[in-house]
This record gives structure tokens, sequence and C-alpha cells, in this order.
């Protein structure tokens, strides 16, 4: 025990002493959060929008004030002609503009043919229907308090309602794929770097010929990453709720449950692949290509799995990240019980003990 | 204490040991003598339990390399040929380690490091990366020693540190033998092989000779010239060129120097004036470890 405990304060050491360690280890996450919670984010902002209405009347400028005050967009002006709409869009004067019909304010309420025409530059299709959505919905909303009671605005016939994330804030999806991405990260890399740095240093040699379980001196080498993990998920949470506002609806003893499990799966993966790599280059290119390149791009985090080739969609599957993001969403987003998480848990848990059994097949008690 | 026989080990097509066969006593000072790439690490590295030969048998204190393993890594001490110690580690830190690591302390076995380590007390605190070549050796034999071994490994301890450094480490080692520890030794300098009780000389995976520093000496029975002059390297080609010498290479700031027949002597002597050289200089001269050593690879 004693030996075990020394191995652990030497593996502190080493990390302490190492400031680029420490910055990838600790910074990192927090400043990823923060990246992805603020800058990174897919939500639109400062949507310019134009009207176009043939008659300019009272109902048309206070329209057009309620959507300048919403941060979401700025109003750039009204349009005369048709014609316009197509120069605004064309010069990035407008990203948006909204045709009104001629009798529309007389008819929106009475339920006849009144149809708004939303025009949005689609250059970018995911941002053009993130914006279209939104105008749609601010319309509603807008014509909706202009209503007298009782009489339902006619702008559009289906009524979208967005749950659980209801501001589409992407936060809300990322945090859930950077916790993913941080395990892996500190499990599975920084863990197998740093053994294999002992094999290319020659000092896994000297410890090898010691009384230490070649098996012991590995666990020994993991403590201090778990330990690091741990805070890792801790303040990641913590900036998710007071910084970010997602909600972590669901059970806390769950979230945190699965994570654990989770960087249990990173943590035997990191042992694999140190018994795999004879250099620290080899390490942190087999964590590159093999782990951080499809779970940043399939498992999940930004693309939707479900909307994926079939071939990509399977690989995806087999991707442990892929299934702790679902996971989490269902919990911290959607704030249902476990029960509905229990097929994610039941694959992490197999994967896991996948890996382990792999690990303890391959590992080496001697140098080769 | 130790017992090999007929080990050999291959890396793919490269055949590092071709069977070498040999035993070291109870506190005997063995040495592998050979250049680099001669298969001395491999050898050790079989002996610690770090590589499994491919064919042979080896026994370390009548346990068997292969087999006992686990019983072996806690009684021998290994110091590799590279610093393998931690760096960024400070030397007590390492120390300390090394001690726990083998279920020990410092304090229990001082006595075996204590002259090594008086040398390194006064930078104990100082980072292991930040020492000279001759303090890293110093401390890795100390984080070698720590846990009392019945036999060490030291693999090429000496390379990198300075002549005076080099004196003390094997003074050590003298009296680490003399406390019944048993030393197997790997060295490419030949002068360190007459501080060893027996000598292995090592090329090519094979072993040469296994005797006493002075039996291989001994055997070498044949006279030894020294020869110089102002164009030394004009001088070794010429003499190669020349019929009555069987042999001729460079040995630190002369040639040495075999003759077919010694009674020529002077004729060479004369030959050599006669192709313009100066100031030559030939002369019988004391027979070393390495012009063993550059016989044996001959034969």
């Amino acid at each position: 025990m004693n030996q075990f405990l020394a191995f652990i304060k030497k593996e502190f050491f080493h990390i302490y002493r190492d400031k680029r360690a420490i910055l990838i280890l600790l910074v990192m996450p927090i400043a990823q959060i923060l990246l992805f919670g603020f800058a990174i984010s897919t939500d639109v902002k400062n949507i310019k929008t134009a009207i176009l209405a043939p008659k300019h009347t009272e109902m048309m400028e206070r329209l057009a004030e309620e959507i300048d005050q919403n941060p979401r967009f700025d109003f750039v002006g009204f349009l005369q002609i048709e014609n316009e709409i197509d120069n605004y869009l064309r010069t990035n004067k407008a990203d948006v503009t909204i045709t009104f019909p001629a009798n529309f304010e007389n008819e929106v309420y009475s339920g006849l043919d009144n149809r708004v025409c939303i025009s949005v530059n689609a250059t970018d299709p995911n941002t053009a229907s993130i914006e279209s959505n939104y105008i749609a919905q601010e319309l509603y909303n807008i014509l909706s308090e202009k209503t007298m009671k009782g009489i339902e605005p006619q702008v559009s016939p289906i009524n979208v309602h967005l749950m659980y994330n209801p501001q589409m804030k992407s936060s809300f999806n990322f945090v859930p794929g950077i916790m993913g991405l941080i395990m892996i990260l500190i499990c599975a890399m920084m863990t197998s770097v740093s053994i294999v740095r002992e094999k290319e240093s020659g000092t896994l040699e000297v410890l090898l010929v010691s009384p230490m379980k070649p098996f012991s001196i590995m666990i020994a080498k993991m403590v201090p990453y778990f330990g690091l993990a741990c805070i890792n998920l801790v303040s990641i949470m913590i900036l998710a709720y007071y910084v970010l506002d997602v909600p972590l609806t669901g059970s806390l003893f769950w979230i945190i449950a699965i994570s654990l499990l989770y960087i249990i799966l990173a943590l035997s993966l990191g042992l694999l692949i140190s018994t795999l790599a004879e250099t620290q280059i080899a390490a942190m290119l087999i964590s590159a290509i093999v782990l951080m390149m499809p779970i940043i791009l399939l498992s999940g985090m930004i693309f939707p799995s479900e909307s994926m080739p079939p071939i990509l969609e399977y690989i995806s599957k087999i991707i442990p990240t892929r299934w702790y993001i679902s996971a989490m969403r269902k919990l911290m987003i959607q704030g249902v019980s476990i029960q509905y998480a229990l097929k994610e848990v039941y694959i992490l848990l197999g994967m896991t003990a996948f890996i382990i059994a792999i690990t303890i097949k391959k590992f080496k008690i001697r140098l080769e | 204490m130790i017992q090999v026989n007929d080990i050999g080990k291959s890396y793919g097509k490269v055949e590092a040991l071709k069977g070498i066969s040999f035993s070291v006593d109870k506190g005997e000072i063995f040495g592998i003598i050979g250049p680099d790439g001669a298969g001395k690490t491999t050898a050790f590295r079989i002996l610690t339990t770090l590589l499994l030969a491919d064919k042979g048998e080896a026994f370390v204190d009548k346990l068997d390399v292969k087999r006992d393993f686990k019983k072996i890594r806690k009684m021998i001490g290994y110091m590799p040929g590279h610093f393998s110690l931690y760096p960024d580690l400070s030397v007590e830190e390492n120390l300390e380690l090394f001690a726990s690591v083998f279920g020990t302390t410092i304090q229990q076995n001082y006595h075996l490091i204590e002259d090594l380590y008086r040398h390194i007390e006064p930078f104990k605190t100082r980072r292991a990366e930040k020492l000279s070549g001759g303090m890293k050796q110093k401390l890795a034999l100390c984080c070698a020693l720590i846990h009392a071994p019945k036999v060490l490994f030291l693999d090429e301890p000496t390379t990198g540190v300075d002549p005076t450094s080099r004196k003390e480490f094997w003074q050590m080692l003298k009296k680490l033998k003399a406390q019944g520890i048993t030393i197997l030794v790997s060295t490419p300098y030949m002068d360190e092989a007459t501080l060893c009780d027996r000598i292995a000389l090592i090329k090519d995976g094979r072993f040469l000779s296994v005797q006493t520093p002075q039996e291989t000496v001994n055997r070498f029975n044949e006279n030894l010239y020294e020869t110089s002059s102002t164009d030394m390297f004009r001088l070794l080609t010429d003499l190669r060129k020349n019929s009555e010498v069987k042999d001729c290479y460079t040995f630190g700031a002369s040639h040495h120097l075999l003759l077919k027949n010694d009674s020529s002597l002077e004729a060479l002597k004369k030959k050599m004036l006669a192709l313009g050289h100066q100031d030559i200089v030939i002369r019988p001269t004391e027979v070393t470890i390495e012009d063993c050593f550059m016989k044996l690879t001959k034969e």
C-alpha cells in the first residue's frame, strides 16, 4: 500500500511540475465550456430584418419597433417595392425580409387568406432555417399580443412548440458533448501519453525490475487522472448550471454515476493505447485519430448521428461517447428518469468490460 | 550467483545474441566488455527478466529468469544504460520513491549508500535533470542499491561520465563487492576492464573470451610495438601496405603494431624512413585489454 501511495504522490509531482499538463488538464476544459457556451454557438443573433408592407400603417410601425427591440433582430427598414427584396438580400443589407399582403390587417383576424411571405438568405442553410423559425415564432408572439381576446392570429397554421430548450440554445447541446470529449482527452490521451513517456524514457524498465506488480504501476498512474477528471466533471457541471443556464433537471446522482462509468471507460481506453503504443507521438496520434476525430465528428456532439449516411451512423454506434452524450442529454436537459437512459448505461458498461478484457490480455509484464 | 547457458536472442532478422554462456560467483565483479551494438544491453535485459530469450536458460541466485521473474525482481538492483530516473523529481524524491517501491526506507539501508550519497546530498533538493553526468550516475546507483540487492546489474554505468567520477564510481563498486554484493557490469571502456575480477569480451552477440583481465592479457603472447611519426595517417597506410606487418591500428596518440617476424624491426624502420617519414619511433609497449580485443576480433 505504501508503494502505491508513494507512486501516486510521484505522479502528482509530474503533473504539478508540468505547466503544459496543468494547462491541458485544468484550464482547457473550462475554456472549452466557455468557448462553446458563448463564442462558438449555433445561436443566431442580430438578424437584419426588413419589412415590405404595401400600407405603411401604425400596426406595421409597431411591429417594426417590436422586432428592433428583440436582441435577436435588427430592423433595417421598410421596403417599397418587391424588387428591393432581392436587392437587400443580395447586398447583405438584410438577412430576412417579411412581405405582408395588402389587406393583412383586416384579414389576419378574420381567417381569410393572409399569407405572410418570409424570404431568407439561405446561403448557409442551417442559419437560414433557424432564422425563419425565429421570425415565424416572433411574428406569432407579437401578433398574439395584439389580438383581441379569444381570436387566434392566423399567421402560421402549424404551431411549433419547442420542448426542453425553448430558446434553442446550442450550449445545452454542447455541454454533454464537451464533457464526453474532455474525459477522453484527460483519461485516455493524457494517461496513455504519461504511461508511454515512462516506456520511452526507460523509467518503466527500472520500475518493472521491482517488487511492484506491473498492473498496479498502471493503476497507480491512473489514479491522479481519475481525480482530475472528477474535478473537471464538477467544474463543468457548475459552469454549465450557473453560467450557461443548462437546467440539469434529471437526477444528479445518475448524472454523476454515468459520468464516473464513462471516466473509467476512458481510463481503460488510455491503458489499452499505452500497451499498443511505443512512443509518446504514437500514443498521441492514436488518441487523436482513433478517438478525437470520430468523437468530434460522429458522436453526435456537433452533427446529429441520426442524419448521417448509414455507414457513418453504424460506425458512430461503436463510439462510447455517442452513448454517453445521449444519456447526458436525456438526464441533464430532458430531465427524464434513469429508466429512459438504461440502454445507454448498459452499452457503456458492456464497452468498459470489453476494453478492460482486451487490455488485460494485451498487457505486458516485460519490455516486449 | 548468475548462471547463463547458451542464451540467444533475435530482434526480427537481427541476431543480437548468438548463444552466450558464463557464470558469475557470489561477491564477484564480472565485466562484459564490448563496443556499442555488441549485445550487452540485450544480455542485461534477459538477466533482469525484462526480455525473454529465444533459446538457452539463465538463473540468478538459482532462480529461473523466465519462471521466477517475480522473485528475481525483488532481489536484484538494475541500472539501465541510459539515465532512467525521473528528471522532474528532486534527488531526494527519486531516492524516496525507489525506497518505497521496494518497500523499504532510506534510513533502513542508509549504510549501503552512505559513501555515495554524501557526494550528492548537498544537491538533494535539486531536480535530477539538473545534475551533472557523474552525479546522475551516482544517484542512479543509490536508487539501485537502496533495497540492499543481492546482485547488481549495471549497464554501462560510466558512459558519459568524467574520468574522476569514473574512478570514484569504480572505488564504490569495490566497496560494494566487499559487502558481498555480486556485480555484473558492462562497459565500452577497455581501461575499466582491469578493475573487474573477470571479464567477458563481447562482439556481435558472441563472447570472444571469458577470463580474468590478467589471463586475457597473458594469452596475447606476442610482442606489441608502439609507433609514431610526424605524419600519423600516412604512417598507418604505409605500415599496412608493408608485407612484414601483421597488423597495425590506431591506439590513442600512437599506432600499435604487430610484426610477422620481430627480427625485421630495424629493416622496417629503415623502409619507413626511406618513404620520407620523419621522427619515426618504434618501441615495445605493454599489452592492454583493447589489444586483446582487437586481436580476438580478427581471429
